[in-house]
């Protein structure tokens, strides 16, 4: 029971507590760059979510046969293999999508949420908690892009995975489809996401807060203290 | 405010100025070269001038209701930045096209950043910016002005009506400006009509005339230094007729001052306070830096007009020539 209790709250831990891109702020790269249409994120979010769930099961595998001083290499010999694993299998099934999404399949050996985990999670953790933790922070991720590249795709291009969608209502504004729009709406969608998130904890930082308002005179750290010179 | 004795610590001498005393200044220096804008591009000018002040004004409330903050709708600057914007636009702009305009100016480049005073670069510019890179069509449209001051003498002197008046309505037909006829090869329009405003371009921009006497009362009033327009417009007019396409020392100089948003720029949008440099140095510095990509924006890239770019850029590199003219502290040490 306990158990159960456990994998569930590893896998939650990955959509919102965790999640990579909107909490942690890892993979950017891939984030911003490949957003400009929903459809890009939920391929690159697959395809980032197979690499992840297949590195980390192996790596929780050998993470006790691997000496440590070697590790790193190891653990990007196992990701290199998946990505080219995914990357032929996108040749051959999704060409398009391929072509798309371009040289950030290949870059998702470099990923950093894929080391994050492999180094975090998957070195400290059994196979069925490993893949857990993979499927949840892969679930996360491709949440967000597509989040992402939803808003940017029916601003910019006034449609939502190709089909038009804001034809008779107003024309899109291109700014939205170049990096400068998919900064903002990222930073809009960050702040969104931790608002939602930090609701709960409100109640409890209340208590921290008293705590700490009796020190603020005399509080080097106090705004605005910091930048007189 | 109102009192003049204050019962405080040095400083006890007070200048008059507030922040409401020199946004209206900048507002009455603005009057000419929105008055010259309604007069070329008609009603709608007049209407986009509103919608957009109004915009403005309405996101500033809105922004400091929603955000907990203490209500600056009275400082004006909320309506610097939406004339400032609506002088940047060509005059069949659709209305809402401007809204959003008005939204990102004051919204997200003003008031997410803390409002007046923390803004990284000019609203207004950014603004403008925004609007070119997402509707671009709509943003190159330019009409011919409908009233044509020089027509007018002409037909005075010589008594008859050649008929250059009338039959304009605002959206006949796409009006090139003198920058891109320039680009393109064109036969460019005489500087007399540049100086007074006959030509294709944003509402508040064509008439040089507007914006220069506006200009000089900034700087009589000692709202803005000479420094910046003087070695801005100096320093395009010296690159354009040092790097002319046809060969060196041919360009045309004069032209380049007063074609495009220069004037506009270089009097009202280079000068804000906040995103313009604090030291005499650092304005040499960032006006000539505004000069130089002006024109190598307008001559060496596929853009007709440069002048907004240039001024965001240099805006965002503000706060590093800030740091590299920071005066000595005196008896200090003479390292940095």
């Amino acid at each position: 029971m306990a158990k159960k209790k456990k994998g569930f709250s590893v896998f939650i831990n990955g959509i919102i507590n965790e999640n990579p891109t909107f909490r942690m702020l890892l993979g950017m790269c891939p984030s911003l760059a490949v957003t400009t249409m929903a459809k890009n994120g939920l391929g690159m979010g697959a395809a980032a979510t197979f690499v992840l769930v297949g590195s980390n099961f192996i790596i929780s595998l050998i993470r006790n046969i691997v000496p440590d001083k070697v590790r790193i290499p190891a653990y990007i010999t196992v990701i290199a293999t998946f990505t080219t694993i995914v990357q032929m299998l996108l040749a051959v099934l999704l060409p398009e999508l391929n072509k798309q999404l371009g040289i950030y399949i290949p870059l998702i050996v470099v990923n950093c949420i894929i080391f994050a985990r492999a180094e975090m999670f998957a070195q400290k953790n059994g196979p069925i908690l490993s893949i857990l933790d993979a499927l949840g922070m892969g679930a996360g991720f491709t949440i967000a892009i597509t989040i992402i590249g939803s808003v940017r795709e029916i601003l910019g291009s006034g449609t939502w995975m190709g089909y038009p969608v804001t034809v008779n209502l107003f024309s899109p504004a291109t700014f939205f489809i170049l990096p400068a729009g998919g900064f903002m709406i990222m930073g809009f969608l960050v702040a969104l996401f931790n608002k939602l998130a930090n609701r709960k904890k409100n109640d409890n930082t209340i208590e921290h807060q008293d705590a700490c308002a009796v020190g603020c005179p005399g509080c080097s750290n106090a705004a605005g203290g910091g930048d007189v010179k | 405010m109102d009192k003049r004795l204050n019962v405080s610590s040095s400083p006890h001498i007070r200048h008059g100025a507030t922040t409401q005393k020199i946004m209206l200044n900048v507002i009455i220096a603005l009057l000419p070269a929105t008055l010259a804008g309604i007069y070329f591009f008609g009603a709608r000018a007049a209407l986009l001038i509103f919608v957009t002040v109004l915009a403005s004004v309405g996101f500033e409330y809105l922004s400091r209701l929603v955000l907990k903050r203490n209500n600056t709708i009275g400082d004006l600057s909320a309506v610097v930045t939406g004339l400032l914007l609506a002088l940047n636009l060509p005059p069949t702009l659709p209305i809402w096209m401007a809204v959003v305009g008005a939204f990102f100016a004051i919204v997200i480049v003003k008031q997410l950043f803390g409002g007046l005073g923390y803004n990284f670069v000019n609203p207004a510019l950014a603004a403008r910016a925004f609007l070119l890179v997402s509707f671009g069509s709509d943003m190159s449209k330019w009409t011919e002005p409908i009233n044509r001051i020089t027509a007018l003498a002409a037909e005075a002197v010589s008594g008859t009506t050649s008929g250059a008046t009338s039959g304009a309505t605002v959206d006949v037909s796409t009006y090139a400006t003198p920058l891109s006829i320039l680009k393109d090869g064109g036969e460019p329009p005489s500087l007399l009509d540049m100086f007074l405003g006959q030509t294709g371009g944003s509402v508040g921009e064509v008439c040089a005339l507007a914006i220069i006497i506006g200009g000089l009362y900034l700087i009589i009033k000692g709202v803005i230094s000479w420094h910046i327009p003087v070695i801005y417009t100096g320093t395009v007019a010296l690159m354009a007729w040092v790097l002319a396409p046809e060969g060196m020392f041919t360009g045309y100089a004069l032209y380049h001052v007063l074609a495009g948003g220069l004037l506009l720029g270089a009097f009202f949008m280079a000068t804000d306070y906040t995103t313009s440099p604090m030291t005499k140095k650092g304005t040499v510095i960032y006006a000539l830096g505004c000069g130089l990509l002006t024109i190598v924006f307008r001559l060496y890239t596929g853009m007709p007009e440069g002048v907004s770019y240039a001024i965001l850029l240099m805006n965002v590199a503000t706060p590093l020539i800030d740091r590299l003219t920071r005066p000595r502290r005196f008896g200090g040490a003479t390292h940095v």
